[in-house]
Parts: C-alpha cells; structure tokens; sequence
C-alpha cells in the first residue's frame, strides 16, 4: 500500500462518513458538520490526483482545493448562523426536524 | 477594460461599495451599480451581436493553467435578461425594501446580497472552468439561502436552512464530479475536455455533476426545497430567486453535457433526465392548482416550468439535416428560459406590490385588484399568457420550437406533456386571474405609484416582445451555439 | 405599397386597442371618436382593397420569426369576404355598443378589448400560414374571455369560465395538430398547400379529426358547443359579436382553411374523412335546431339557432363541391348579418321593454314597430324565406349536395328548415298578432331616442334582404363567393 492508496482510503472514508452523517443525523449542527467531512473527504482525493504520474505535483489541485475550503468556510458560517437564528426564535430546545417538516398547511 | 470583465466586477464593486456608505445611501449605491452592469451586459450583447462570441484570458494565463471567460450568445442572452430582471428588481425593492417598511436588517441586507446574486450570475453565465463554475454557484447558492433568510421570521429560517442543505448536496455532487473529472484528464476547461480522449469514469462524473446541478436547479425530485424558499423571501428577491437562481445552475447543466461531453450522453440517461421533467411539469402544475397562497402558486410554477428544460436534452438533433425547421429544441429551450425570467420576475413583483400596498396573500383577497391596480393586474395577465405558452409571447415560441423537435426526433410524448403542461398552466393562473377579474367594492389599496407598477408591466412586455420579434434574439442565441446542441446529444 | 397594406388593415383595429385602454372612462367623445373613426378607416380601405383584388390584384406582408414560426398576412379573395363582413359589421356594432352602454362602467376597458378581439377576427382572416392563423385564433380566445365577464357578476364569471374550458383544451388540439403535420410537411402556407402523399392515412385522419376539433370548439359544433349558450351572459353588443363576426365565424372560416387549403379537397374525400364531417354538421344543425325550440329565453334560443346555422358552412365545406361551396361561403356572410340583425333587436327588447323571455315579446310589434320588423325580417331569413339571405344559401347548399352526389343532405336541409320555421314563427307570431300581456306596460316611446341602437339593427336587415335580392349581382356575397370559388377550388 503506497502513500496514493491510503491518500483514497482515507478519503473515502471521510466522504463515506460524512453522507451517513447527512442521512442519519437529524441535527441541523451536525448535519453541517457532516457537510463539512464530505467536502474533506473530497478535497484529499482531489489533492492525491494531484499526485498522479509520480513526477512532481501538479500544483492546481492545491490551489482549487485552497478555494475550495475557503467556500465551504462560508457555507458552514452561513449554515451555523442559521442554526443559531432559528434556535434563538423557537426557544431552549435544538432545532432537530423543524426545518424539514413538510410546508405548513398552504393547500386550498 | 471590456464589458465582459465590467459585467463581473462592476455588481461586486457595487456590493462591496454600498456596505461602506451611509445605510440611507444604499438604494443610491446599488441602483448605480445595477446601471453600470446593465450598460455591460448591453455593450457585451452589441459586441457578441457584431464581431461573435468574445474571450477573455484572466491574468493573460491560458488553460488549463488560467481561467478563460468567454461571452457567446446563450451567456450574453442569459446576461442580457438577468440585468433587465435585476434593474427591475432593484427599482421595486427601493420602494418595498425601504427600512420602514421591511425593517433594519432586511433594509440593510438586501442590496449587498442582490448584488452578490448579480455578480455570481454573471460569472457563471461566461465561464467555462468547472471550478471556476462551482465557485460562482457556491457564491449564488450562500447569496441566495441568505435572501430566504432575509425576512427574519421563523418559517424563512427553516426554509432558508432547508434550501442550504439541499444546495450543499448538490455542490457536494457537483465537486465529486468535478474531481472525478479532474482526475481523469486534468484538465476542467471545457474546450479541452470536449477534446479530451474519452475515459471509462466520464459516465459517473457527468452524472454526479448532473444530480448536483439537479438539485441545485430544484429539478423534479429535488425541488421540495424551492417553494417555501420563494415564498418566504421578500417579494422582490423571491423574484430573482425564482426567475434567476435556477437558470445559472441550467445553464452549467447545458454548458456541461453540450460543451463539454456530448459524448457521454447516453440515450436512457437523458430519456430518464426528460422524464423526471415531464413528471415535474405536471407535478408542479397540479400543486400550483391546489394552493391558496399567490407566493406558493408562483414558486410551484417554477417548479413545472423548469421542467420543460431538462425536456428538451433529448430532443436536439434528430432529423435536423433534412427538416431544418425542426433544429430548434435547444434554441427553443434557451427561449423558454429567457421568457421565463422575464414573466416570473413580474409576477412575483405584482405579488409584491399586491401584499405591501393592499395586504392580498390568499387567492381570495385578490378579488377586485384588477380595478383598484389596474396596470398590475394586465403585467400578471401578459406574464400568464408568457407562462402557458400562448403565443405571441417568448413561451410560445420556445414551446412551439421544442414541441416541433420532438415530433422529429420521434417522442412525441414529451410534446404531449408540452401541450398538458401548458392547459394545466392556464388553469392554475386562471383562478388568480379570476379573482383579480371580479367585482369587490369593499377593496382597500394603499396608493401605488405608476413607476412602481410599470416595472413589472415592462418585465412581462419584454417577454411577450421576445416572442413577437423572436428572429433576432433566435439568431443571437445561435451565435456560439455548441455543435452537439445542432447534431443532438 | 403591397407589402404594407395587409399590415396597415390590421393596424386600425390593433393601434386603437392599444390606445383606448388608457383613455379615461369620463372621455366619451375621445374615446367614441377614436372607436368609430377606426371602424371607418377599415371599412374605407376594405372597400377599396375588395376594387383592387376584384381586378387580381393580392398583397402580402411576411414577417419571420423563428425558424418554422412564419407569420404571412395575405389579402386574398376568402380573406376579403371575410374581412368585408367584419368590417362593416364591426363599425355597426360598435355604434349600437356606444348607445347600448351608454354610460356603465369600464368602457375603456369593453372598447379595448372590443376593438382587440376585432383586430384577431381581421388576423385570422388575412393569415397566410398556419401558424399565423394559430396566433390569431388564440389571440381571439384571449381577448373575448373579459368581453364575456365584462358584467363581473357570477354568471358572467361562470360563462367567461366555459368559455375557456372549451376553448383552450380545443387550442391545444389545434396546435397539436399544426405540430404534428408541420413536422413532415415544414410550415403550411395556405397558398401552397403541403403535399400530403408520404403521410400514413391513419396519421392524417387523426391529424384531420385533430384540426376539426380545434377549430370546432369555436364554430359550436356539437359536442363542442356548450359555452356558446351559457356566453349570453354577455352584454348584447358581445353577444352580437360572438355570434356574427368573431368567434363563431372564425371557427367557420377555420373549418374552411382547414378543407380547402391544407388538406385540400381531393385529399379529404380520399381520406373519406368528409362524410363524417358533414354528417357531424348535419347533426349539429338539426340538434341546435331542436334545443332551440324549447328555450324559453330570447337570447338562449338565438344562440341554439347559431350552433345550428354556423354547421350549414361546416356543411357545405365537408360536401366540398363547388355549388355548395358557394353556398357556404355565402351563408358566412348571410348568416352574419341575419343574426347580428336578431341580436341587436334582442339588445334592444332587453334594453327598452325589459324582455328576455319569449312570452314578452306579446304584442310588442306596435309599440315597437321599427325593432320588430328588423326581428321579423331577420327569423324569417333564417328560416330561408325567399328571397331573404337565408333562402340563396340554402338553395346553394342544396344543389351541391345533389351534384356531389348526396341527396340526404337536402333531407336535412328541409328538416332544419321546418325546425327554423318551428321555432322562429311563434316569436313572430307574438309580435304581431298576440295582444300585450297582461299587466305589461311598454311605453309607446319604447323606441324614441334608441336611434343609435335601432339604425344599425335596421342596416343589417335591409343588408340581408339586399343580399337576397341582388344575389345574382356580381358584388353580392353569393357573387363573390362565386368568384372565390372560380379562382381556387375549381381545378
């Protein structure tokens, strides 16, 4: 096993773990955390592309992955500032299905 | 500097400048900077008219090292109708997004975040990067869940929260195709990759990329998030999130699958891509029917109308060498498109003034509007007529195109759930249309000034204009038109 | 000059409808003056295109669009009759809605849409091309449906709504057919028609039947015909419109569009898709005829009576030969202006003696002499009392049916007539000969003052009694039907 597998090894474990925590977790906070392993998972395998070939690496990967995470950077702010707004007007408790139960009553 | 280069950074210097000025300065600010981008898009569309599609090499680098902006006809069409939208938009929110009216904090977040929009749509409409793509999309995606949230209230935070993560999904598929994609031929320019030697994983990034743009668009099955998103938003950004937001994802969807792998495209991936659409065109239509908010109606027309996109994938080509008056799916769908924007962006504007100057939300209080505003009443009347695709409007013509293709290329169904889709469209905007229509003494309006109601009014005219002058803008779209969008995927 | 004339034609109904909608209601003078000095302008520049095309002259204004979206307005002979009879019709009608609203609300609002729907009428009869006659024909849809729930009230709103339940859906069916045969044949030019031979019979039956049912829906062929009774919620001025010029007729002229300049004649007999269409008609024209009978309104029993008059051109156009031809497009004009002449007289016993039912109309014709002699006239010509309008086209009908070879037709002919003289005599009868009713007061001034809403009514009847008299005349109706006959369809 050279340094490239464990490289994807590792990856696909993040990026596996990462969607069993989009599926399973009903918490929005840790939803955006598993969002954030997913975005890892995917950046190290695309850093280990970078390494194809053997000779020398290829410097894009690095920088798309730099802007990359600054994205993802943002989208957890953003999705963390959410949280903390909705969990501010409906009191003590956790958002934990709130946001995804179906539209309220709106049909005719 | 060219108005390409204008066109990307002149929303983004106006969303950087109208955070420093005076918060009563800000209206001022953004509507100059809507004026300086507008004039862009229109210098860029005179210049893609007269000399074809423009380039420009960021930092002089060429790919797959540097970035390559290119203005063709589809991006500059697509440019061209966002700037009319947007100085649409930017007129009406200086009346309904005034701070006493919306409170400090929408007041104050709204222009920065329109104008972030703005900026991100226009970079998505000229690149031709993947990353440089899923930079703007990222971009668009937090501007627009911010916009949802904008209202403060309880239930546009869980919309808005609801729309993150199904954008955050989506940008996670679209990155994994990315990097497949990456990995296979290192390269994410699309003129390289259509010439790339075609690999064995080019399959699973192109449709990882797809389901990621999907949901992104809010694409039957992926749409769930979109019309508590739009409802929630304050009626001028609910416009440029229902008649904008979707089209930067459609318009990477096309620019990947006609730019750059028209090869992968397999027939039963793109029969189940159109028929996922022909679902979401009836699906949405049905729902539109059976809503009592006007927000929700609109918002679920979306949802249908953007399923007549994904339809036409599998119509271009077809018999097109022979019968050259059927060549038009793609065409006829970047039609669809751009009437769209425009119809949407005016409903949802009327809807607006409709809330803020008489409190109308449900069908039911709509009942004598038509008297008391009368210009705002024929603005949804003309954007109806653009949405159901009767002719002259842009929907027509865009319809009428890709109905024609897909006789030729032999699936008439979807031509079928074309013709449903648009009687169900009718229907469902006739029972606002009727209630607007009916007699009411007892309405109360607060007074709404003629400016006001003419920008919706010239929104919808511009999409029924699209459709009475359809020969220019059809030879404008063509100008860079993909070879596969001519021979079929 | 010839490229611009069918544009300008179309203008002067299409440019006062833009403007009229934002003329003040309190603006009478302007508004009248801009309605009727457009419906002049018209009337002028068809008179004087009818001398042109009478002597070969054509014109026609291409405008394209997309690729397969052609847009081609042409002045032919068909498309003169068609323009001549709503072009004068439109000036009358739009002097009796002047009088009969008077006042009410909304009048921007009836003229511009009025003025719309008359300026979709004149499209559609100048379209060159399929697809232009598609636009039209919507175009029409669109701007009838608030002329028809101009009142706002619930059966306004109710019959507005049948309205387009049956319009639309049948919309679809004609684009769907357009699409379908465009597909093999590349964009339908009505003076080019599309060579049909590779198509398979089954595909062009269906395509046919597709065709019959969009255009149908307007022309109330049964089943097709429900709105059309319910649509009297109208005001009078619109009902008048509906039933002679616009919607009715265009479904009519559609039907033959349809026959004669896409599928052609020879082609539908081959397709043997005539004799049931014709039996369709035929059936309409006697089921109108017998609700017609038992409708105990005015207006309900006028409306029965078009369903059925309108089939004799459907008739005459599934019977495709040449004397009955004549006969159809004749009865295009003839049926227009007895109708017309029926619904302004029905207006005016609404508007001045308050009569909607029948059993009103008892004596009325002394203290409303002028309306009811236009009325009589009017019913009897419908019945087909020589030498009134009704009687040329009936006869036409009749001779080419025997000469195509299908007496049956004029078995039917015969019973619509008796069910015509069944149901139109007693409303006669009432008028002259049975006494007031009781406890009915009808001031002997019912008819002072309503000039404005009698002149017209007694120009249309005088026309339908002329056009009988003079219909040997080369400038008559059945004349120029004649010659349209002669010029296309007589190979």
């Amino acid at each position: 096993m050279n340094g490239l597998d464990i490289l994807a090894l590792s990856a696909s474990a993040l990026v596996g773990l990462g969607i069993y925590g989009l599926l399973a977790a009903r918490h929005l906070l840790r939803r955006v955390l598993a969002f954030n392993l997913v975005g890892s998972g995917l950046f190290l395998w695309f850093g280990a592309a970078g390494a194809r070939g053997g000779v020398g690496v290829d410097p894009i990967p690095q920088a798309l992955i730099i802007t990359g995470i600054v994205v993802a950077l943002a989208a957890s702010a953003l999705g963390v500032a959410l949280v903390v707004a909705h969990a501010r007007l409906s009191g003590p408790t956790l958002p934990e299905e709130a946001p995804c139960d179906p539209e309220p009553d709106n049909r005719a | 500097m060219t108005p390409l280069i204008w066109l990307v950074i002149a929303p983004l210097l106006g969303a950087l400048a109208v955070l420093v000025v005076p918060a009563r300065r800000m209206p001022a600010v953004a509507l100059g900077a809507a004026a300086a981008t507008l004039g862009a898009a229109l210098a860029l569309a005179a210049q893609v008219a007269g000399l074809g599609p423009r380039t420009v090499l960021l930092g002089g680098w060429t790919p797959p090292l540097g970035i390559v902006l290119k203005a063709d006809g589809l991006g500059t069409a697509f440019a061209v109708m966002a700037a009319l939208v947007m100085s649409g938009v930017a007129l009406a929110a200086r009346h309904e997004l005034a701070p006493d009216k919306a409170g400090a904090r929408a007041a104050y977040g709204f222009w920065p975040l329109m104008l972030l929009v703005w900026a991100a749509l226009n970079t998505v409409f000229v690149s031709r990067d993947l990353f440089n793509l899923y930079v703007g999309l990222e971009l668009l995606s937090l501007a627009a869940v911010a916009l949802v949230a904008l209202a403060g209230s309880r239930e546009a935070l869980a919309a808005a929260m609801r729309y993150l993560l199904f954008a955050l999904t989506g940008s996670l598929l679209y990155l994994a195709g990315v990097v497949l994609t990456y990995s296979a031929h290192g390269t994410l320019d699309m003129a390289m990759l259509l010439a790339r030697v075609p690999a064995t994983g080019d399959g699973v990034a192109l449709g990882l990329m797809t389901a990621g743009l999907m949901a992104k668009t809010a694409l039957f099955p992926f749409h769930v998030w979109l019309p508590p998103a739009h409802a929630a938003a304050p009626a001028p950004a609910s416009a440029m999130l229902s008649a904008l937001v979707p089209k930067a994802s459609l318009v990477i969807l096309l620019r990947v699958w006609f730019e750059a792998m028209p090869d992968a495209a397999g027939d039963a991936a793109l029969l189940v891509m159109a028929g996922l659409g022909a679902v979401a065109v009836i699906w949405g239509g049905v729902q539109a029917l059976v809503q009592r908010k006007i927000k929700l109606v609109i918002a679920y027309s979306t949802v249908a109308q953007l399923g007549y996109f994904i339809i036409a994938f599998p119509l271009t080509g077809g018999d097109s060498a022979v019968k050259p008056w059927s060549a038009g799916a793609w065409t006829g769908m970047v039609f669809l498109a751009l009437s769209h924007g425009l119809a949407k962006s005016a409903m949802f504007l009327v809807a607006g003034i409709w809330y803020s100057a008489c409190g109308a939300q449900e069908l039911r209080d709509l009942k004598g509007l038509a008297r008391a505003l009368p210009m705002s009443a024929f603005a949804f009347a003309l954007a109806a007529v653009t949405l159901a695709g009767l002719p002259p409007s842009g929907g027509f013509t865009g319809k009428y195109l890709m109905m024609q293709a897909a006789f030729v290329a032999g699936l008439w169904p979807f031509a079928l759930v074309m013709v449903a889709g648009g009687l169900l469209a009718a229907a469902y905007l006739y029972r606002p249309l009727a209630a607007l229509f009916a007699k009411d003494e007892a309405i109360s309006c607060a007074p709404v000034s003629r400016v006001r109601q003419a920008v919706p009014l010239a929104l919808a005219a511009a999409a029924i204009i699209l459709g009475v002058l359809s020969a220019e803008p059809f030879s404008f779209i063509k100008i860079g038109k993909p070879d596969a969008a001519v021979e079929g995927l | 000059m010839n490229a611009f004339l069918p544009v300008l034609i179309l203008m002067t109904s299409l440019l006062p409808a833009g403007v009229i909608f934002f003329i003040p209601q309190a603006s009478h003078t302007l508004r009248n003056t801009i309605n009727i000095g457009a419906a002049v302008a018209k009337l002028a520049l068809v008179a004087w295109m009818l001398l042109a095309v009478a002597g070969g002259a054509s014109y026609e204004s291409v405008l394209p669009l997309a690729p397969g979206l052609v847009l081609l307005l042409r002045v032919d002979a068909l498309a003169l009759l068609f323009i001549s009879l709503s072009a004068t019709l439109w000036l009358l009608t739009t002097i009796y809605a002047i009088f009969y609203l008077g006042n009410k609300a909304e009048l921007s609002r009836f003229f511009g849409f009025f003025s719309l729907c008359v300026a979709a009428t004149t499209g559609l009869a100048l379209s060159g091309s399929l697809i232009s006659f598609f636009l039209f024909f919507e175009l029409l849809t669109l701007s009838t449906w608030p002329l028809v729930a101009h009142k706002q009230d619930q059966a306004s709103l109710a019959a507005a709504r049948q309205y387009l339940m049956f319009a639309l859906p049948a919309s679809a069916s004609l684009l769907w057919a357009i699409i379908w045969l465009e597909s093999y044949t590349g964009p339908v030019l009505f003076t080019d028609p599309p060579d049909l031979s590779g198509i398979e019979p089954w595909k062009l039956r269906t395509i046919f039947a597709l065709f019959i049912a969009g255009v149908g829906a307007k022309a109330a062929l049964v089943p097709l015909h429900g709105w059309l009774p319910s649509a009297m919620a109208a005001p009078a001025p619109v009902s008048a419109l509906l039933h002679a010029v616009a919607v009715v007729k265009a479904g009519a002229f559609g039907v033959v569009r349809v026959v004669f300049d896409v599928f052609g004649a020879s082609d539908m007999q081959a397709l043997g898709v005539d004799v049931p269409l014709a039996l369709l008609a035929s059936f309409t024209i006697l089921w109108g005829s017998w609700r017609a009978l038992d409708q105990g309104e005015v207006k309900k029993r006028l409306a029965f009576s078009t369903v059925s008059q309108v089939s004799y051109i459907v008739l005459g156009a599934a019977l495709a030969g040449p004397l009955a031809m004549v006969g159809a497009l004749a009865h295009l004009v003839h049926q227009g202006l007895m109708k017309i002449t029926l619904f302004f007289c029905a207006g005016i016993y609404d508007e001045r003696a308050g009569v909607k039912k029948i059993e009103g109309l008892n004596g009325l014709g002394q203290a409303m002499p002028w309306t009811s002699v236009c009325f009589s006239l009017g019913a009897l010509g419908m019945i087909g009392l020589p030498p009134l309008a009704g009687f040329v086209s009936k006869v036409y009908l009749g001779l080419g049916a025997i000469e195509v070879g299908a007496p049956w037709v004029v078995a039917v002919l015969i019973a619509s007539t008796l069910l015509n003289a069944a149901y139109f005599l007693p409303l006669v009868y009432r008028l002259w000969f049975l006494p007031l009713g009781e406890g009915v007061e009808v001031s002997a001034q019912a008819e002072s003052g309503a000039i404005g809403l009698i002149a017209p009514a007694v120009v249309t009847a005088a026309a339908s009694l002329g056009v009988g008299l003079l219909a040997a005349s080369a400038v008559s109706p059945l004349g120029w039907a004649s010659l349209i006959v002669a010029r296309g369809y007589l190979e």
